[in-house]
């Protein structure tokens, strides 16, 4: 049964007030195809003067249907659009995904994995957290952040091509483990990181934490109570900016979290200062957890060798029958789970991406849902936009840290 | 299941009747659609979940009657806990009640969910599509809905896809 709708201007009535109607406040199209919507956000924006009154978000300009695809794709094939929802968190997609079936067919993960997997998920924060500093203080007019962090970033991107040949979209992380073992050069390159980066965090405050121009633009800029945060849902830094100390790596540790020592930097402004102090903080102790998970790093396998869900490797293909069986069987038809559904959160660089998975028993997912971070956050956009100016708006989109692809998936 | 959660599941058993599962340590209730936003008010103001983690829909068509299942994840930030619900929803007319006055943010989820399913929320304050565009027919994310798929070129068939792309032609 198909329903038609269509839209009126008649239907869109009720999100603008009745100044706007009758012409005393202006409506004016903010996107999608704007440089600081930080991909393809449209806002319609409701103005009195310079002030916003009210700003009705439009999301789905960058939906691809990847919940649909992937309900026609076997587990493992389907790992690879994961990648693409959220595509500064490439790690942790992969990592939720692959939690989620993992604790759907009761599958252990090698220790090895499991720090690899945690040193990953915590560079690919701190490259995350670059690219918003780099481009929030670029809407600020702060040129030369944005090129420092993405230098730094660079050295990010090279470990990961390092390891799986793919800068941005790696799919490094699979059921049951990882893809293959990092090559030797990896210890090398993580370690110079370690020692350049700490330097350069300082650098950017120097640039940025006691500039009076920033801090203009960011004091009492979008306060968010703790009260409003935990009624919309909203998760993550801009959670802990209100006071409010929860982050789902303590509170509910997964793959081996609770093994490592960190704090969870908060700040009780609830502003958009506040928000910049407390991601700065983040990237100091995601270093700490990659110091602690590279210098304790284990050795032995680095995928499971349960042969129902993981494939043999190569060499065995040339010497036994049940290998190449299994082999046959995981490539075409792939491994079934068992029925049932479960819903797996973990703490993303935005905050809580979670994912429910629904499995009828046969080796596709029969409904995988993605509760991403930012399509909630996003939400709370207009209740921190009422009564700023329209340059403010600019500064909040950018203090929420939105990737559109996240939120349209 | 998590002891701390033995008397929420029982008092929403005596207050609504409501039977329960336990699957891989997650505990899951099954509610009525018109008991739904009693039991979030119930669960927000007297047992702590403040939280609306998600809220999404499953398609059983056509092996399984009531045809779809909505599911909400409450989340209790003070002492973690998390409890699942799930609301059976015949195929025919679907509709369910909007939990929009208790949790803000299920707005845009029951959105997402009357545009990929087309279960109508009622009482919502602003029901449109939110991830289709507006004019789109259907609702994707049914099992009823087709994939989809774009036909791959070769030499002997170029000039026949050709003809259905859409590009300026001369």
């Amino acid at each position: 049964m198909l329903e038609q709708s269509e839209v009126t201007l008649d239907e869109l009535r009720h999100l603008v007030s009745e100044r706007a109607i009758e012409g005393e406040t202006m409506l004016l199209n903010m996107g999608p195809q704007h440089p600081s919507t930080h991909g393809v956000l449209r806002l319609l924006v409701e103005l009195d003067g310079e002030v916003v009154i009210n700003c009705i978000p439009d999301v789905g300009f960058l939906h691809t249907g990847i919940e649909k695809n992937m309900e026609a794709k076997t587990y493992e094939k389907a790992a690879v659009m994961t990648d693409r929802i959220d595509y500064l968190n490439t790690a942790g997609n992969n990592l939720v995904y692959c939690l989620a079936i993992e604790k759907l067919a009761e599958l252990d993960v090698p220790p090895r994995a499991q720090v690899l997997r945690v040193l990953l998920t915590e560079l690919e924060r701190i490259s995350s957290h670059l690219v918003w500093l780099g481009t929030h203080a670029l809407d600020l007019a702060a040129m030369s952040v944005f090129l420092y962090c993405f230098r730094e970033r660079e050295m990010i991107l090279d470990i990961k091509e390092l390891i799986s040949g793919a800068r941005m979209m790696s799919t490094y992380f699979r059921p049951g483990g990882l893809w293959r073992d990092v090559p030797a050069e990896f210890d090398g390159a993580v370690r110079q990181f370690l020692s350049i980066f700490p330097a350069r965090i300082d650098e950017y405050e120097a640039l940025l934490t006691k500039n009076p121009l920033f801090l203009d633009r960011t004091q009492e800029i979008g306060v968010l109570s703790p009260q409003d945060a935990i009624r919309w849902g909203v998760t993550g830094p801009l959670l802990r900016a209100s006071g409010i100390a929860h982050d789902l790596r303590k509170a509910d540790p997964y793959s081996g979290y609770e093994m490592f020592d960190f704090d969870i930097p908060t700040q009780t402004a609830g502003d958009t200062y506040a928000r910049y102090l407390v991601r700065i903080e983040e990237m100091r102790q995601s270093l700490r957890i990659v110091q602690q998970a590279l210098d304790n790093l284990p050795s032995g396998p680095v995928r499971s060798d349960n042969r129902k869900f993981v494939p043999p490797p190569r060499s065995e293909l040339a010497t036994s029958m049940e290998a190449v069986i299994h082999h046959f069987k995981l490539w075409t038809e792939g491994f079934n789970l068992p029925k049932g559904s479960i819903y797996v959160p973990t703490e993303s660089p935005r905050g809580e991406l979670g994912v429910f998975l629904e499995s009828d028993g046969g080796s596709k997912p029969y409904r995988i849902h993605w509760r991403t971070p930012s399509f909630d956050n996003l939400q709370a956009l207009p209740l921190l936009a009422k009564g700023h100016l329209v340059a403010d708006l600019i500064a909040l989109i950018g203090t929420i840290d939105i990737i559109l692809g996240d939120v349209d998936r | 299941m998590d002891e701390n959660l033995q008397p929420v599941v029982a008092a929403l058993a005596d207050r609504f009747g409501a039977s329960h599962a336990e699957f891989r340590g997650q505990t899951t209730v099954f509610l009525r659609p018109d008991q739904i936003v009693q039991a979030c008010q119930l669960l927000r103001d007297e047992f702590g979940f403040n939280m609306l983690s998600e809220l999404t829909a499953v398609d059983y068509w056509p092996q399984q009657e009531p045809r779809f299942h909505v599911f909400y994840q409450l989340n209790s930030l003070s002492q973690h806990q998390r409890l699942g619900l799930r609301v059976p929803i015949p195929g025919i007319k679907p509709s369910i009640e909007s939990i929009e006055k208790v949790f803000p943010n299920a707005n845009w989820h029951e959105r997402e969910i009357w545009d990929m399913f087309g279960i109508r929320v009622e009482g919502h304050s602003d029901l449109r599509r939110i991830l289709m565009p507006y004019d789109w027919e259907g609702h994707p994310l049914r099992k009823d809905f087709p994939l989809g798929y774009e036909e791959v070129q070769f030499t002997f068939n170029v000039h026949e896809i050709d003809q259905d792309k859409f590009y300026p032609k001369e």
